[in-house]
C-alpha cells in the first residue's frame, strides 16, 4: 500500500506503524459519571466495518506524524489521508 | 458408508463405483432446534459434538459459501497445547486429546500426524520464559521438554546455531503436537455430522438475524428465513459483520495473516519449528512443501490478501533461521481474515439477546483449537452452561478485567 502523507506525498506503508479505528482520538472524560461505561467502550470495542475505515497511522519511519487514513478494508484503497493534528482540532480536542 | 481398509480393497476390485457423497445437500427446513452459522472448521465441529455427544437431531449448519473454504482451508495445520495461562491451558490440551483420538471419532483420515513441535530460543530470559511455561503445561497434563542446543543440534543439524546476533541456545518442545491436513477436518466433520441428521445447507449466506423483544428467533437468508431456537455464530473472520446484525460492537478486528508454501522438497523438516528471535514458524506438508507464515500484517481489513512488506520479513525470518531454505522457490501464499480480539484469546459465550450465541475472537490460532471449540460451543448451546474447561472464554471479561493475555500486548490486537 501506498499512502499519500499531506505533507511528504506518497510513502511507502512499510514506513508506517497502525494503531487502529480513528475513533482512538475521542478519549472520553475521565471525570464523566459514566466514565468507566465509557472507557470500556472507548478501549475495548470496535465497530470493524467491511468497507471504509478511518485508521490511525504513524509515520514512524519518517516524519512521526500521525495521520487519519481513510481506507476501504475490502479492497485496501485509500481515499483520504490527513493529519491526525487536523482532525483532532476540528473534532475540538485539543489547542 | 464407513471407511475400512477392506472397503477400499472392495472399491478397487469393483471399478470404485460405490463411493457416494459424503453428506447431502438438503433445503433448509422451516424450524430448527439450533442453527450454527458458518460451515467451517468450528461450526462443522460444534454440529458434529451436538449431534454426536449432545444428542441434539435438529440442528442445521447455514454457510454462505462451500463448506471448508474460509480459514480452515487457510491455515498452515499446526496442532499444540503450548499455552501458559489458566484460562487457556486446559482448553487447549482438551483440543489436543480430542485431536489423538479424532480420526478413530470421525471414521475419517485427517492425517493427523504428532512430529511435534520445537519452539526455539535465543537468550537466557527467553529461556527462563520457556522453562516456566513448559513447567505450567507440564502442571495442566500436557508434555513438555527443554532442550539444550546440543539436543536441538542432533535433530536439526541444518539450523543457524551461531548467528551472531540470535544464536540457538535450545528449544521447548512438545512431542504430542503436530500438524493435520485442515481440509480432511473440515471434511471429516461435515461428514459425521450430516450421517447423525445434521443439515447443512451451502450457498446460503446469513443477510439478517430476526431479532424480537430481545429474543433471537432465527436467521434471515439468501433462501429465505430460517427459524431457530439458539443460534449460535462461528464465523471468526467475519464477526464483526455478522454480530453486527445484532447491533453488537465487539472487543475484535479484523486482520489479515499470510501464509506460504514452497516447492515440493525432499524430506529435511522432521518437525514443526518456531523461530525466537523473528515471529517465523514451519514445517513440511507431507507433498514436500515447506509450508510457513509470520506476522499478520497488522491493519483492519477483510480481504483475503495481504502486502508485500510482510512478505519479505517472513521471508527473512526464514533465512536467518534455516539458510539452508533460500534457495528453495516460494510456490503460493495466500491471506485469512482473522478475528483478532483486544487480549489475543478467544470468545465462547452466550450474548446479550437471548438465543443468540457467539463463538469468535480466534486471533490466528483457531485451527488447532477446532475439536475443543466445537465441542465447548456445542455445550454451551445445548446446556446453556460452558464448558468447564472454556469458562474463561466470556464476552463481559474486558469490562469485568479478566483478560486471558499469554503476550501481555494489551488491546492492541495487532501485537498479539
Amino acid at each position: 500500500m501506498i499512502i499519500n502523507h499531506p505533507l511528504l506525498g506518497p510513502r511507502d506503508a512499510a514506513e508506517f506503524t497502525y494503531l487502529g479505528d480513528a475513533s482512538l482520538i475521542d478519549r472520553p472524560d475521565w471525570q464523566a459519571e459514566d466514565a468507566a461505561e465509557a472507557f470500556y467502550d472507548y478501549a475495548y470495542l470496535r465497530d470493524n466495518p467491511a468497507g471504509e475505515h478511518k485508521e490511525l497511522w504513524y509515520h514512524e519511519a519518517g516524519d512521526r506524524s500521525w495521520l487519519v487514513v481513510t481506507r476501504d478494508t475490502t479492497t485496501h484503497e485509500i481515499s483520504k489521508v490527513e493529519l491526525a493534528r487536523d482532525v483532532a482540532r476540528a473534532r475540538g480536542r485539543s489547542k | 458408508m464407513r471407511y475400512s481398509g477392506f472397503r477400499v480393497i472392495k472399491e478397487a476390485l469393483t471399478g470404485h463405483k460405490g463411493w457416494k457423497p459424503v453428506w447431502r445437500d438438503p433445503e433448509p427446513k422451516a424450524q430448527y432446534d439450533i442453527i450454527v452459522i458458518g460451515g467451517g472448521g468450528h461450526g462443522l465441529a460444534t454440529a458434529h459434538y451436538l449431534s454426536k455427544v449432545y444428542g441434539q437431531r435438529n440442528v442445521a449448519v447455514v454457510e454462505k459459501g462451500w463448506i471448508g473454504g474460509g480459514n480452515v482451508g487457510r491455515n498452515t495445520t499446526i496442532v499444540r497445547s503450548n499455552y501458559m495461562l489458566d484460562g487457556n491451558e486446559p482448553f487447549y490440551e482438551f483440543s489436543m486429546k480430542l485431536w489423538e483420538g479424532l480420526e478413530q471419532d470421525l471414521n475419517y483420515n485427517a492425517m493427523m500426524s504428532q512430529r511435534g513441535i520445537l519452539n526455539l530460543f535465543h537468550s537466557d530470559a527467553q529461556r527462563d520464559a520457556y522453562t516456566r511455561r513448559g513447567n505450567a503445561m507440564i502442571l495442566h497434563g500436557a508434555d513438555a521438554e527443554l532442550l539444550d542446543a546440543d539436543q536441538v543440534r542432533k535433530e536439526h543439524p541444518y539450523l543457524n546455531f551461531d548467528d551472531a546476533r540470535f544464536p540457538i541456545m535450545g528449544g521447548l518442545v512438545q512431542r504430542r503436537a503436530g500438524t493435520a491436513r485442515h481440509d480432511a477436518v473440515a471434511w471429516g466433520f461435515a461428514r459425521s455430522a450430516d450421517s447423525h441428521g445434521v443439515d447443512i445447507i451451502q450457498n446460503c449466506e446469513v443477510t439478517g438475524l430476526r431479532i424480537e423483544n430481545g429474543k433471537c428467533l432465527g436467521v434471515e437468508t439468501s433462501k429465505g428465513f430460517i427459524g431457530a431456537n439458539k443460534v449460535g455464530c462461528a464465523v471468526a473472520g467475519n464477526s464483526g459483520r455478522v454480530m453486527g446484525m445484532a447491533g453488537m460492537r465487539l472487543p475484535i478486528e479484523s486482520h489479515v495473516l499470510q501464509a506460504f508454501v514452497s516447492e515440493g522438497l525432499k524430506p529435511v523438516l522432521p518437525s514443526v519449528i518456531t523461530y525466537g528471535a523473528g515471529h517465523f514458524y514451519i514445517s513440511q506438508s507431507d507433498k514436500g512443501g515447506l509450508v510457513f507464515g509470520g506476522d499478520i500484517d497488522g491493519y483492519n481489513t477483510y480481504a483475503q490478501r495481504g502486502n508485500l512488506p510482510v512478505v519479505e520479513d517472513v521471508c527473512e525470518g526464514g533465512v536467518s533461521l534455516m539458510p539452508v531454505i533460500s534457495r528453495a522457490r516460494l510456490l503460493r501464499m495466500w491471506g485469512g481474515v482473522m478475528d483478532m480480539s483486544m487480549d489475543g484469546s478467544p470468545i465462547i459465550d452466550h450474548t446479550p439477546v437471548e438465543g443468540l450465541y457467539f463463538n469468535g475472537g480466534w486471533c490466528y490460532g483457531g485451527f488447532k483449537a477446532t475439536p475443543a471449540s466445537g465441542h465447548c460451543f456445542a455445550h454451551l448451546l445445548a446446556k446453556d452452561e460452558p464448558h468447564p474447561v472454556a469458562t474463561a472464554y466470556r464476552l463481559d471479561r474486558f469490562k469485568t478485567g479478566r483478560m486471558i493475555d499469554e503476550r501481555g500486548a494489551g488491546n492492541q490486537p495487532n501485537l498479539h
